[in-house]
């Protein structure tokens, strides 16, 4: 039990101290990595309660995929000027109200989901009851969220598919003069198409059409 | 007290796993080289030691005694961190690798999310070596190595859930397990030769080594290596090689099963029937980068997107609907 401990509170502190320095490093990517340490040790913790399909799938998603675009945007846009300046100038004033509101109400958020959780402990229980108890919890999580919760599975899917197809339509363009290849047309070029044999009378040349 | 008999018999169990993976590096090194030489009909590192095998010791050896420059403009830790990152995650993946049925570091329930997990952090070693350099040759290089690995990953992905779902189970060993009656290189070849392509472009290999195309970005992400952090770099790069023919023999390959249940097959230990099919599939990617000339980047993605992500989902779709109609679906 030492160990666990041991083990929670080191994952626990140091998850607290990279969201710290998500918001407190000067440079964006160092923010960005810290931001891939937070989800880490967040996974960590997952896998400490035996959570380890959350913890892995929080790993491949997270971590892999989308820090992966954040620090693209990062290193792209060189938005490390722009947070150098919210912290110095007047314009800080403007970001701390929004922030202020979305910190509020995820905090309502937790109050409600812990106050739930520690008030009305029956309804968990009554939940984790129809769970099988002694499977995995990769096959807990499946038989749960394609039977009881296929509908609201199935929505968020599509609410992420009509994300990705909006984004693609407002970044795609169509630019003129692009020389494009055809793999088929490059492949089925036959040989009669590709040379001709002329006969060039001399001095007078040949005009072939391009 | 009993921590720390614990703690020591725990390491001991490491080092028995790591240390013949970081001498098969090694080996493998040298193992390439000679293979690309031979198709090239050159002889390769054949001085030192008997065949050259001492080659890339060798060569160790002389980047440890070379000077570690670090570049004045570039992000230290950052810089320093890269080649760490790359060489670890390279080599903790190799603790869910079951080399025989009771020879494995930790068998976890999720042990193909985990391998999954890791090599998609293994995207972080470059980005952090490419952007820390602050140079326009390694930043170009890591960009293109992110996109192509996250890329690829998708359809690894994918053909991996055609595994599972043959399967019914996230453990490496009962993916061993399942093979038993047939390996699934049979049934699922397609998925087998793309999931091989795939781990080529996951591991830089050519022909899909974009992200170091000399003739065109000098190093990629490495140029401002130098010293051990560069061959760091490069043993991370071959030990993630290493764990990728590992991962293409267990899915499909059967593991340490041998391939006929006889009395002459049985006197191999398990693990060395492992270490066979590691074998096998690394030569075919030596004979691959000897003879396939390097894609050009829009054809990467296209094959990645457009050809590999569209014919595994159908794949999916098919084996699904194979299983479910036969009623072979595992059922636990």
């Amino acid at each position: 039990m030492l160990a666990h401990a041991i083990f929670f509170y080191f994952f626990s502190f140091v998850a607290i101290i990279s969201a710290i320095m998500v918001t407190a490093s000067k440079n964006t990517v160092h923010s960005v990595f810290f931001l891939i340490l937070d989800f880490i040790s967040i996974s960590c913790l997952f896998i400490m309660i035996g959570a380890e399909f959350l913890g892995m799938i929080m790993l491949i998603v997270y971590v892999g995929a989308v820090a992966v675009l954040f620090l693209f945007v990062v290193m792209m846009l060189n938005v490390t000027q722009q947070k150098n300046q919210w912290f110095k100038s007047s314009e800080t004033s403007t970001h701390i109200p929004v922030g202020l509101i979305v910190s509020l109400i995820i905090f309502f958020e937790l109050i409600i989901v812990i106050g739930g959780w520690k008030y009305k402990p029956d309804i968990i229980k009554n939940f984790s009851d129809s769970l099988i108890s002694n499977s995995t919890n990769t096959h807990t999580i499946g038989s749960v969220l394609y039977t009881e919760y296929i509908h609201l599975f199935q929505i968020s899917g599509m609410i992420l598919l009509v994300a990705m197809i909006g984004a693609i339509v407002l970044t795609f363009r169509k630019r003129e003069g692009v020389k494009r290849q055809n793999y088929f047309s490059q492949i089925s070029r036959e040989k009669n198409q590709g040379v001709e044999v002329v006969e060039v009378k001399s001095n007078e040349g040949v005009k072939i059409d391009v | 007290m009993e921590y720390i008999v614990l703690l020591f018999s725990e390491i001991y169990k490491i080092l028995y796993v790591l240390i013949p993976v970081l001498v098969s590096v090694a080996m493998i090194v040298w193992l390439d080289r000679r293979i690309w030489a031979f198709v090239q009909k050159r002889r390769g590192p054949n001085v030192v030691g008997p065949f050259g095998l001492f080659q890339t010791l060798a060569d160790a050896l002389k980047y440890i005694f070379k000077e570690i420059i670090i570049p004045a403009s570039s992000n230290k830790i950052i810089f320093i961190l890269a080649p760490i990152v790359t060489m670890t995650l390279a080599l903790i993946a190799w603790a869910v690798i079951p080399f025989s049925e009771d020879y494995v570091l930790a068998d976890i329930n999720v042990g193909i999310l985990y391998i999954f997990a890791i090599s998609s952090l293994g995207v972080y070693g470059i980005i952090m070596g490419g952007w820390a350099s602050n140079s326009k040759y390694p930043f170009l290089g890591s960009i293109r190595s992110a996109a192509q690995m996250v890329s690829y990953e998708v359809s690894i992905g994918v053909i991996i859930i055609n595994v599972l779902l043959c399967v019914g189970s996230l453990n490496l060993s009962d993916i061993v397990l399942a093979q038993e009656k047939i390996w699934f290189v049979i049934p699922l070849f397609p998925m087998f030769v793309i999931f091989f392509i795939s781990s080529l472009a996951e591991t830089n290999r050519p022909p899909f080594d974009l992200p170091e195309a000399e003739a065109e970005l000098v190093a990629g992400y490495q140029t401002e290596y130098s010293g051990m952090m560069y061959a760091m770099f490069w043993l991370g790069e071959y030990a993630n090689i290493l764990l990728m023919c590992a991962l293409g023999s267990i899915l499909f390959l059967g593991g340490w099963l041998a391939p006929l249940d006889t009395p002459l097959f049985e006197m191999i230990p398990p693990p060395a029937w492992l270490i066979l099919k590691i074998l096998f599939l690394f030569v075919l990617f030596a004979l691959i980068k000897a003879i396939v000339p390097r894609y050009r980047y829009d054809q990467l993605m296209r094959l990645g997107w457009k050809v590999f992500l569209p014919f595994s989902l159908i794949w999916v779709v098919l084996t699904s609907g194979y299983l479910l109609y036969f009623d072979l679906l595992p059922v636990y």
